[in-house]
């Protein structure tokens, strides 16, 4: 005699068994958070946000930090979002599926999957180094642009392929060439799709640690140019964790370092909500 | 007069011959109605006319004279506004009305003051859509229902001024009211333009054309006024598929 379970007893089991993966899932991810904040929410101030950093870090706030993590990142996504869409336009509209296409396809998923530390290494050779950037905003925000394009290029694409060729075909109908059909019709259609891909690449640019300290460097004063030597938050909290320096200071900085996460999705995502609201 | 003329016209896509040596006139003015069953060609013979068929890298071979100019002598930008497409789906673009409205002019020329809004207005009007959607031409286009829709895929294909209005099944998804709306907008229309209408629905071309060609696996069997072709055809596969015996 074999056993067997009923649909309805079956149904539950996989519900039950779905649901739970998503609760340990969601469960840990509000456990890191929760315990970052509870360490670190108590040592928030105005004058934590807003004052210099002192005795390395033991004192004062991270004014400089928050400074350099904003130019780093805007940095960045200033270089990689007009090269990762125009190379996803390029892939998409111009070489479709032939040999050009897959072989750079190819490499920017190879490129996507490259450790962080690489892209630090590589910085430090050639933005610091042989191009004789030095330590700075600009060599940080280089070697981030890189790492992040593969992320711009892959969601870009996506988005540009999943914009209906009816639309493409109205537009040549009415006389449209290829490029006001690029222009006008597909990558304001595609939009909310890039947008999410440059909100991954913000995403990431603002958490790196390994990519930057070789490259922004490690300084504490506030930024003056983009010539400037600075430390992101990410380092500043990485360095006085791995240093202990002072843990409550290192959760302070953890906790607003999450909270800018936080507050850039939110906002992206407000916003892109308004767009399509408007336009869908 | 006459205002388009197709001269032995071949079109392959790949080794597929979708119209087989097509020669036909259309007169100016007038609805010409193309019928047949599936794969018989009418809708390569449209893509054929606005050069549309290039971008399926379809390959060509015969003549396609407007008003006595080649149209591959025609830059393909101004050949496209002066003969529209509208397709069997509407499709309107993202944005509002107005956005879907000004697109084709604003590719071809710049306009001053009031004179885009203007051309808006009468497109509108001229396709029966103006007293629906004046109070929204802010909204999103999808918004409208189909038949508005499909009106103002029309609205948007006559704000380019184009001279020859092709259309593919334009009521293939439609109800009956909405299919009689845009039938007598075709007939209004008829004084200035001239329509090359595809349909799936023999009934209407016996009601809007007048003339109609029966295509049939990418041959033209025969071209006659409406009438003729509905009470005597000379081929018997017209009669055939008329009656319904196949297709």
């Amino acid at each position: 005699m074999t056993f067997r379970i009923g649909p309805r007893t079956n149904q539950i089991i996989a519900y039950s068994i779905l649901l739970l993966m998503t609760l340990i899932t969601v469960v840990v991810l509000f456990f890191i958070i929760g315990y970052v904040f509870k360490n670190g929410i108590g040592q928030l101030s105005l004058e934590f946000l807003t004052d210099k950093t002192r005795d390395m870090g033991k004192e004062g706030g991270i004014l400089p930090s928050i400074l350099g993590t904003f130019f780093v990142t805007i940095f960045a996504i200033i270089i990689a979002t007009p090269l990762g869409v125009g190379s996803a336009v390029y892939l998409v509209e111009y070489t479709k599926g032939g040999l050009i296409h897959r072989i750079i396809s190819f490499g920017a998923d190879c490129l996507a999957g490259v450790p962080s530390i690489i892209f630090g290494l590589f910085g430090f050779i050639f933005f610091v180094i042989k191009l004789n950037l030095g330590w700075s905003i600009i060599s940080g925000g280089l070697t981030l642009a890189v790492m992040i394009i593969p992320t711009i290029i892959r969601t870009t694409e996506e988005a540009i392929k999943a914009v209906p060729h009816s639309f493409r075909e109205i537009s040549y109908s009415l006389g449209g060439g290829k490029l006001d059909t690029i222009l006008k019709v597909v990558l304001p259609t595609s939009l909310p799709g890039i947008l999410t891909g440059v909100i991954l690449g913000i995403g990431r640019a603002v958490g790196e640690t390994a990519a930057v300290i070789f490259t922004a460097g490690s300084s504490l004063g506030i930024p003056t140019s983009a010539f400037s030597s600075t430390r992101t938050l990410a380092v500043h909290f990485y360095i006085l964790a791995r240093e202990g320096i002072s843990m409550p200071k290192a959760y302070a900085t953890a906790t607003v370092l999450i909270i800018i996460i936080l507050l850039v999705n939110f906002i992206a995502y407000r916003l892109m909500h308004r767009f399509m609201a408007k336009y869908y | 007069m006459i205002k388009v003329s197709i001269k032995n016209l071949n079109l392959f896509y790949n080794k597929v011959q979708a119209l087989k040596n097509i020669s036909l006139d259309i007169e100016k003015n007038e609805i010409l109605g193309v019928i047949g069953p599936a794969n018989s060609g009418k809708s390569s013979l449209l893509r054929a006319i606005n050069r549309l068929s290039e971008n399926d890298y379809a390959r060509l071979s015969g003549t396609i004279i407007l008003d006595d100019t080649d149209i591959f002598t025609i830059p393909i930008n101004d050949l496209r506004r002066r003969v529209g497409l509208i397709f069997a789906t509407p499709v309107v673009l993202p944005g509002s009305i107005h956005k879907n409205m000004s697109y084709g002019p604003k590719l071809h020329r710049r306009f001053k003051g009031s004179e885009l809004d203007e051309i808006i207005f009468n497109a509108l009007s001229a396709a029966n859509l103006w007293k629906e959607v004046k109070d929204r031409l802010k909204d999103s286009a999808s918004t409208l229902s189909g038949g508005q829709q499909q009106r103002l895929c029309i609205a948007r294909t006559l704000a380019m001024d184009p001279e020859v209005i092709m259309m593919d099944e334009p009521c293939s998804g439609l109800d009956p009211i909405s299919t009689a709306k845009i039938e007598a907008t075709m007939f209004e229309l008829k004084e200035k333009y001239t329509f090359i209408l595809v349909t799936n629905n023999t009934k209407q071309a016996a009601r809007v054309a007048n003339k109609t060609a029966f295509f049939l696996a990418g041959e033209l069997i025969e071209i006659d006024k409406t009438e003729k072709i509905f009470t005597n055809p000379a081929d018997s596969r017209t009669d055939g598929y008329i009656r319904g015996k196949f297709g």
